[in-house]
């Protein structure tokens, strides 16, 4: 008789009738080329085992030898490459602490513009895969409709459509164009029709909600415990966003709710509840986009930029909300002109942890439904 | 037609054989043609143009481009496949979507056979795509093909039931399985489509097998077999060139037949909507294709608005809603029968 398989990573060798199948990385819903050996008893998932690595760049090596603070900007853009504006954000925040600099008014109008904009894009993405994950596959097309907008002002802006390099330290890249507050304002009118045309083609779809409720049900205390953020913290039902509980930037300035999860359609913190978080979070938006494209004051959105980064021995930690979650950079300076050291704590890579945990018992086609609500990418997940 | 070519011909084997032809002659222009249609409806619902260059007029020869791509293609077989399944499968799956055709009645003059059991027969022979698709899912020795096969093999049998029930239905109030007898008695007027006669209980029925009929076919929101989300492609995953081409053919000609069975069934078949006029056995023809289209643009409309299911709520909707539905019509319908007499 054969020794029965055990699996590195599997407590317990394999039962006669348990298979192991590999998902990924070539697989079109792992969006990107994460790797998930899934151990299952006929369609019924026994366990996970996530493997990650495949898109690994040394983010964090690359970042100690750029000659200086800057340079790691267009690494940060590739981090969570479908949200870099929010990534600059961060990095540039904490070199601007580091550095014990204050950026123009106009300037942090501008960075919050761009990051609500960039939020929208972010989960306009998010919810049209996952409805392709789910199987319907028009919602996505008219996702990308809207998120190509977004785009377009990116690109009239700063010439760059998906790696933008805009948010620099104490400053910005470019000055906005004469018309940049028309064009947000419009798109904040002509946006919420179509949410709600979303709502109606795929949120409130018999078959969606069958498909998304009730599972992979996430409570509260599980997500807390390992560390989860955004809006699969949130879509558990707990209101945690940095913009409110640790606000950064001038994001005290604004009205706006944090939406969570309420299990309307079945219990709290399941894969609907973690999808319907992020589109009630474009309304929210919306709503702060509308406020600052009302206030943005005049000046010079360079005149900030420091002639020369070389901060003091110091060493801090910065967090900032991205579409994803918490973002953090812990940055340590040597007084030289390049940081000694970058950590990155993702959050992408940290909510992918609670997979397997949600997984187990489910099956085969809800571990799709699940991995698209976390909503990973794995450019943030491996740096 | 046939005694008209038996006499022309004079031969029983060329006879038979230019029959034969017919349908294929329909099937591979349909396919060509609905790929093509596909891609635009699915583009115009999508707010995009879809192919819009090959052959000038609205990218028209996108299709015929492809299938001149996949026959060219190296024909590929896993090394560790098993080859002569793994070769064979295709062709299976197709001689079920085609063998039904033999019994469809195209018009008052045209039916590739007419045995009189043409339902039964036509319920017989679409069974038979479910060997085929296990053929290829096993053979392919990859675990998701096998997935695909397995899940294809379940759908497929558990809707075939509900299928059954509801043409029964019809066939009862006929009294006959020959489907020109089914014809003929929805001739008349609109209101003699079985459809809109012993309502409500037909018109369920007829609901109730476009629903099955889409699971028979692995369209959505029934695509499980084949769902590019999990499972990549299926069965069919390991399928390149004309063997693909072949599965992706089958898919179509599938599609049409259950849509011309369902516009056979519950819409009059080739009668006329409009009584005796624009009747005849041309316009037959024409009315029974246009009825069928009809079907398979919503096929594709659902295809482009609905999620998929997942397998366990496909075998609920399956056995716990369309089964026990399909009795109660049967009972139904047997006793208004029974009652008129």
């Amino acid at each position: 008789m054969e020794a029965p398989l055990t699996i590195p990573g599997f407590s317990r060798p394999l039962k006669n009738h348990e298979m192991v199948v590999n998902m990924g990385p070539q697989h079109p819903s792992t969006h990107g080329v994460l790797r998930l050996e899934l151990i299952v008893d006929g369609e019924v998932i026994v366990d996970v085992i996530p493997h990650i690595g495949y898109l690994h760049r040394c983010f964090e090596k690359h970042a100690e030898h750029m000659s200086n603070y800057q340079q790691v900007i267009p690494y940060c853009d590739r981090m969570d490459y479908i949200a870099a504006m929010n990534n600059d954000l961060g990095y540039a925040i904490a070199c601007e602490k580091l550095l014990g600099i204050k950026v123009p008014e106009r300037v942090e109008y501008i960075r919050v513009i761009m990051a609500e904009l960039q939020r929208i894009a972010s989960h306009l993405l998010a919810i049209g895969t996952y409805g392709m994950d789910i199987g319907a596959f028009t919602p996505f097309l008219y996702c990308f409709r809207d998120r190509e907008r977004i785009l377009d002002i990116f690109e009239h802006t700063c010439g760059a459509r998906l790696l933008y390099n805009y948010i620099w330290i104490g400053g910005l890249s470019h000055d906005i164009q004469p018309n940049f507050q028309q064009k947000v304002v419009d798109f904040c009118t002509s946006f919420r029709p179509t949410i709600r045309e979303l709502n109606q083609l795929l949120t409130y779809n018999k078959i969606f909600v069958e498909r998304t409720a009730n599972v992979g049900v996430l409570p509260a205390d599980v997500a807390i415990n390992y560390g989860a953020s955004g809006p699969v913290l949130r879509g558990s039902g707990v209101k945690w966003d940095l913009r409110k509980n640790d606000p950064y930037s001038i994001y005290d300035r604004f009205e706006f709710e944090i939406p969570i999860g309420t299990g309307e359609v079945g219990t709290v913190g399941d894969c609907w509840d973690r999808y319907m978080v992020r589109v009630r979070e474009m309304e929210q938006s919306l709503v702060i986009l509308e406020q600052a494209a009302a206030n943005i004051p005049s000046g010079n959105v360079q005149s900030g930029i420091p002639k020369r980064i070389r901060p003091d021995t110091a060493d801090l930690y910065v967090r900032t909300e991205t579409p994803k979650g918490e973002l953090g950079y812990y940055i340590m300076a040597d007084g030289t002109t390049s940081p000694y050291r970058v950590k990155v704590r993702p959050p992408t890579f940290v909510n992918l942890s609670i997979l397997p945990a949600m997984s187990r018992g489910s099956m085969i086609a809800d571990v799709i439904a699940i991995l698209g609500s976390i909503d990973i990418v794995l450019g943030e997940v491996d740096r | 037609m046939k005694e008209v070519l038996l006499n022309l011909l004079g031969n029983e084997v060329l006879v038979y054989s230019l029959m034969t032809l017919v349908p294929l002659l329909w099937i591979i222009p349909f396919a060509l043609f609905a790929v093509w249609w596909e891609r635009k409806i699915a583009a115009h619902m999508q707010d995009r143009l879809g192919p819009m260059r090959t052959g000038g007029w609205h990218g028209w020869a996108q299709t015929i481009a492809d299938i001149l791509k996949l026959i060219q293609k190296e024909d590929i077989i896993p090394t560790a496949a098993d080859s002569r399944l793994f070769t064979l499968a295709p062709y299976v799956v197709f001689i079920g979507a085609f063998a039904a055709y033999a019994a469809i009645p195209f018009s008052a003059a045209y039916v590739g056979s007419e045995i009189n059991i043409g339902i039964f027969y036509i319920i017989a022979v679409s069974s038979f795509a479910v060997i085929g698709l296990l053929m290829a899912g096993w053979s392919s020795n990859n675990k998701w093909s096998l997935f695909g096969a397995m899940r294809s093999a379940a759908q497929i049998v558990s809707y075939e039931i509900p299928i059954a029930l509801t043409l029964l239905a019809v066939v009862m109030v006929v009294g006959s399985f020959d489907m020109q007898e089914i014809n003929k008695a929805q001739s008349g007027s609109v209101f003699n489509w079985f459809i809109f006669q012993k309502f409500p209980l037909l018109f369920t029925a007829g609901l109730i097998y476009f629903v099955a009929s889409l699971a028979e076919v692995n369209r959505t929101p029934f695509d499980i077999p084949e769902a590019e989300s999990e499972l990549v492609a299926g069965y069919h995953t390991e399928y390149g060139g004309m063997k693909f081409a072949l599965f992706f053919l089958s898919e179509y000609a599938n599609m049409f037949a259950v849509s011309v069975i369902a516009a056979t069934v519950f819409l009059g078949g080739w009668n006329s909507p409009f009584g005796e006029f624009l009747s005849g056995p041309f316009w037959g023809a024409f009315w029974l294709i246009a009825k069928a289209m009809g079907f398979v643009f919503v096929q594709m409309w659902l295809r482009w608005t609905l999620p998929r299911l997942r397998v366990d709520q496909l075998m609920y909707v399956g056995w716990k809603v369309l089964i026990p539905f399909s009795f109660v019509i049967i009972m139904g319908v047997g006793f208004w029968v029974l009652l008129e007499g």
